[in-house]
């Protein structure tokens, strides 16, 4: 057994450490694929943008001509954040050091809350620190796994860009900008696992940080065309973004990002050490002691489990609506004389106006988000089979379509209200900018509307994974990642048709603008139903739990 | 101990099998529980008792065999049987934002009622506080809330799949009281166990199961006496013949000092034959159910039937906690 001494500074004996080699070994061992994975398929994202600006704009003048109308343009500021250098490297530090960083933040938070609170939680902490394992063992040895997982990130993009042909040194700081940023949140994370008896709770509150600092900065960049809002500077990821990789590195936001990660780990150690294990600094409150009416059978349970999620993922939607609305006005300025982005828009899109099209990609991304809720919908049942909650259920007078179908109800339902709030955000939010709230009211309500069958295809897959191939219930979300990487990426990429047509989404008419034919609708659906109902017959007749 | 059928049993279950893949959980079980008694279900771990249950809860569909509870198809009439029946794993797991009182409640409607007055003297009992989230509980509260759940029903037939685990024995012995309250109302329990002073507390019949397999059904009574008594005596002189007489096993002969183990029913001959060396002191010590179970616990039955009980298998003896109502029996489990 060895210990570790890393990380941050703080007072503690090697005995506070024992056994951290040990647990280090134990998480990479349980993360062998998940952080494999999260570093390849992000690393090698941002790595290939490299290639797809060279194909759209290979010559100087047209990448200045979109680094240009791009800072010009408030809403694409803040969406992506401003053009620093219109090189290759610098379009890609662009396009990608914030998204980039965000997604290297949701990668932290879920490897330390899975080996910080997540073990407190299953009980499964008890028995480690029971053994020789020091108190801050655990805490360490989750920020390590972190840290080298970013680090492995950080690498992998720079070694990629850097083998496509761009300049090493800003290849290494787009990679230290975006793993740095996951470090950052690494340690947000162990705060946020002290303060809370829920992993689920805590993954939750990091990713609200992670939210806000997206949030401030997407306002300060807003707000001021060069990055110089403090609100930009008071967020991680504009640190990540005021790297500027390729554009004259400032190596020394690095060190906001390493002074930011020691003082948000200073603070996750410093409230270990005062707290019980299993304990939290936000204490479960009291229920009540008889249930409500409402907690009447499947159904109400199904409600009650599910409604605070619904609820979330409501706001959130009417939220980004009322976001991609507000800065949808703008679009036209967006794309500037460059012809192959406007086709790349259009394509994106629809060949209506260019307004109409910007609103037709949004819609369609909270098509595809939404596939998101409406999966994890659907696979708490596969959570409540494999948690053993089911089971006590089924044990009462509850027939298996019934269970099966009150979650079901949730999930399809859901999936109109979240639409419908998003649509309703999208509306408020372009209606405010235009001075013209009714106009295009219905048009674009009825556009993220249009968006559910298509989610309710890949909710009915989910359906159909549960009740036939339970043990493969979770590939229902590598179906929505395909869905959501055909549609995100896919005509950057230039990919051919029938490759896109493998997404629902790819089917659906480009609306508001667009011409809308009951075919694929209908399609859609019938497949949508026939996933649903084999799911159906399937849990009906296997065994459960 | 092949069940007949019959149609009046509260659970009747012939030639059950059930296999995951290529592991054979149930191979040809049977069970048979009588209307308004309590059942003891036993078996080492793994040995079929929860996949039982769970194919009797219609939750697991049987390859082969015959199942009926309550006269009718576990499986078809899932849905009408679970009106009847309350459920209690021995794991319990909660949804971390409900409290124990609205899972209670919950669980109460899922099988058609619940009687409030009983339901509030079982949380007084159980010293449960019902107003905590099912993430907040400990183990055995977590079992509470399901055994409140399960004693303040209506249901006539309570499956319980070793409720007690996490228990303090406090808390065992209110558990205790509401089995046998509830076999006053005339309900039937099908009650898993390891617990063996639980089950000759509480059973009127046992079923003990390995590898998918019944192996011994019966009162507590017969089942004793199909096992051996130890027996040591001080004579007034050597021993003569013991060897010779049918069902002594185990002989064990230092001077005067006699050890050995005799069949219950052939003890009346090896009295006898002591009496006529004439005895100075004599225990006789009955056989506790650890032996029995043990013996069927163990692993390699062999061939000769009782083999199994001269060996303490530390392994096993964990998994099978000493009865406290039964004298401690150094005397009788002797290690070769």
């Amino acid at each position: 057994m060895t210990a570790v001494l890393a990380g941050p500074a703080v007072r503690s004996g090697t005995r506070d450490l024992a056994g951290t080699g040990t647990l280090l070994r134990l998480a990479l061992r349980r993360d062998r694929l998940m952080i494999p994975l999260w570093v390849l398929l992000l690393g090698l994202t941002v790595a290939s943008l490299g290639g797809s600006f060279e194909a759209l704009y290979d010559t100087a003048a047209q990448r200045s001509e979109l680094a240009r109308s791009m800072n010009a343009n408030a809403s694409m500021r803040a969406l992506y954040g401003p053009v620093f250098g219109d090189s290759i490297g610098g379009l890609v530090a662009w396009r990608m050091a914030g998204f980039g960083a965000v997604l290297a933040a949701v990668m932290s938070l879920l490897i330390v809350v899975r080996h910080t609170r997540e073990e407190e939680e299953t009980g499964r902490q008890e028995m480690l620190s029971a053994a020789m394992v020091g108190r801050r063992a655990p805490i360490t040895a989750a920020l390590l796994t972190a840290f080298l997982a970013n680090i492995a990130l950080a690498l992998v993009i720079g070694a990629g860009l850097t083998a496509s042909g761009q300049p090493a040194a800003g290849s290494l700081a787009l990679g230290l900008a975006i793993g740095g940023c996951g470090i950052f949140f690494a340690g947000v994370a162990t705060i946020a696992a002290q303060l809370t008896e829920s992993a689920r709770l805590a993954k939750g509150l990091t990713g609200a940080v992670v939210g806000l600092a997206f949030v401030l900065r997407a306002a300060g960049d807003a707000a001021t065309a060069d990055g110089s809002s403090p609100l930009t500077w008071i967020s991680p990821i504009g640190w990540s973004q005021h790297l500027r990789a390729y554009a004259d590195e400032r190596w020394w936001v690095l060190l906001l990002l390493a002074a930011g990660t020691g003082a948000t780990a200073y603070a996750g150690y410093a409230l270990t050490a005062r707290r019980d294990l299993g304990m939290s600094f936000l204490p479960a409150r009291p229920g009540p002691a008889r249930a409500p009416a409402s907690l009447n059978g499947a159904f109400g349970l199904a409600w009650r489990l599910q409604r605070m999620t619904l609820l979330g993922w409501t706001i959130g939607f009417v939220v980004a609506g009322g976001v991609f609305g507000g800065i949808a006005n703008g679009a036209p300025d967006m794309v500037g004389d460059n012809e192959q982005t406007r086709q790349i828009l259009e394509r994106m899109g629809g060949a209506q106006a260019l307004t109409d099209t910007f609103l037709a990609t949004m819609a369609g991304m909270l098509g595809m988000v939404a596939a998101l809720y409406a999966t994890g919908a659907v696979l708490r049942l596969r959570g409540e089979e494999t948690g053993d909650r089911a089971e006590p259920v089924l044990a009462g007078a509850v027939g298996r379509l019934r269970w099966v179908a009150s979650h079901l109800v949730v999930a399809f339902l859901g999936t109109g209200v979240v639409l419908a709030a998003g649509g309703v955000g999208l509306a408020i939010g372009y209606g405010s900018t235009t001075g013209d709230m009714g106009g295009r009211f219905g048009p674009i309500v009825g556009a993220t509307l249009a968006q559910i069958p298509a989610v309710w295809v890949l909710t009915g897959l989910a359906t159909f994974l549960f009740g036939v191939l339970p043990k493969l219930a979770t590939a229902a979300w590598g179906l929505v990642g395909v869905s959501l990487a055909l549609g995100w990426i896919g005509p950057a990429l230039d990919l051919p048709q029938w490759a896109m047509d493998l997404s629902p989404f790819s089917h659906l008419p480009k609306l508001p603008g667009g011409d809308v034919t009951a075919t694929p609708f209908v399609w859609l659906l019938l497949i949508a139903a026939v996933s649903t109902t084999l799911g159906l017959v399937g849990a009906k007749r296997r065994d459960m739990g | 101990m092949t069940a007949a059928t019959d149609p009046a049993a509260a659970v009747h279950v012939a030639g059950l099998h059930k296999s995951f893949g290529r592991t054979r959980a149930l191979d040809g079980l049977d069970l048979t529980v009588t209307p308004g008694e309590v059942h003891g279900f036993l078996g080492p771990n793994g040995a079929g008792k929860s996949t039982t249950i769970r194919v009797l809860l219609g939750l697991l569909r049987a390859d082969r065999g015959d199942a009926r509870l309550l006269g009718k198809d576990p499986w078809h009439d899932a849905v009408a049987l679970h009106r009847r029946i309350a459920y209690v794993p021995g794991d319990v797991t909660l949804w971390r934002n409900l409290s124990g009182g609205e899972v209670i409640d919950l669980y109460g409607r899922l099988r058609g009622g619940l009687d409030n007055a009983r339901r509030a003297r079982l949380l007084e009992h159980f010293e449960l506080d019902p107003t905590k989230k099912g993430r907040t509980y400990s183990k055995g509260n977590r079992q509470k809330v399901a055994l409140v759940a399960a004693f303040a029903s209506d249901a006539d037939l309570l499956i319980l799949d070793e409720p007690t685990s996490g228990l303090d024995p406090l808390m065992e012995e209110v558990f205790q009281e509401c089995v046998l309250e509830a076999r006053d109302r005339g309900r039937t329990v099908l009650l898993s166990s390891h617990l063996l002073s639980e089950v000759e507390a509480l059973c009127d019949r046992v079923s003990i199961i390995r590898k998918g397999r019944t192996v011994e059904s019966g009162s507590l009574a017969d089942l004793r006496h199909l096992t051996r008594t130890s027996v040591a005596a001080e004579l007034a002189g050597p021993p003569d013949g013991l060897s010779r007489l049918p069902g002594v096993h185990g002989l064990d002969v230092q001077g005067n000092r006699v050890r050995l183990q005799v069949d219950t029913d052939k003890l009346d001959a090896v009295l006898r034959s002591l009496t006529t060396s004439g005895v100075r002191s004599l225990t006789s010590t009955p056989p506790t159910l650890e032996e029995l179970f043990l013996r069927h616990y163990q692993d390699e039955l062999g061939g000769e039937p009782g083999d199994g009980y001269h060996r303490t298998d530390a392994a096993t003896k964990a998994a099978v906690r000493p009865s406290g109502a039964e004298p401690s029996d150094a005397e009788g489990v002797t290690t070769r």
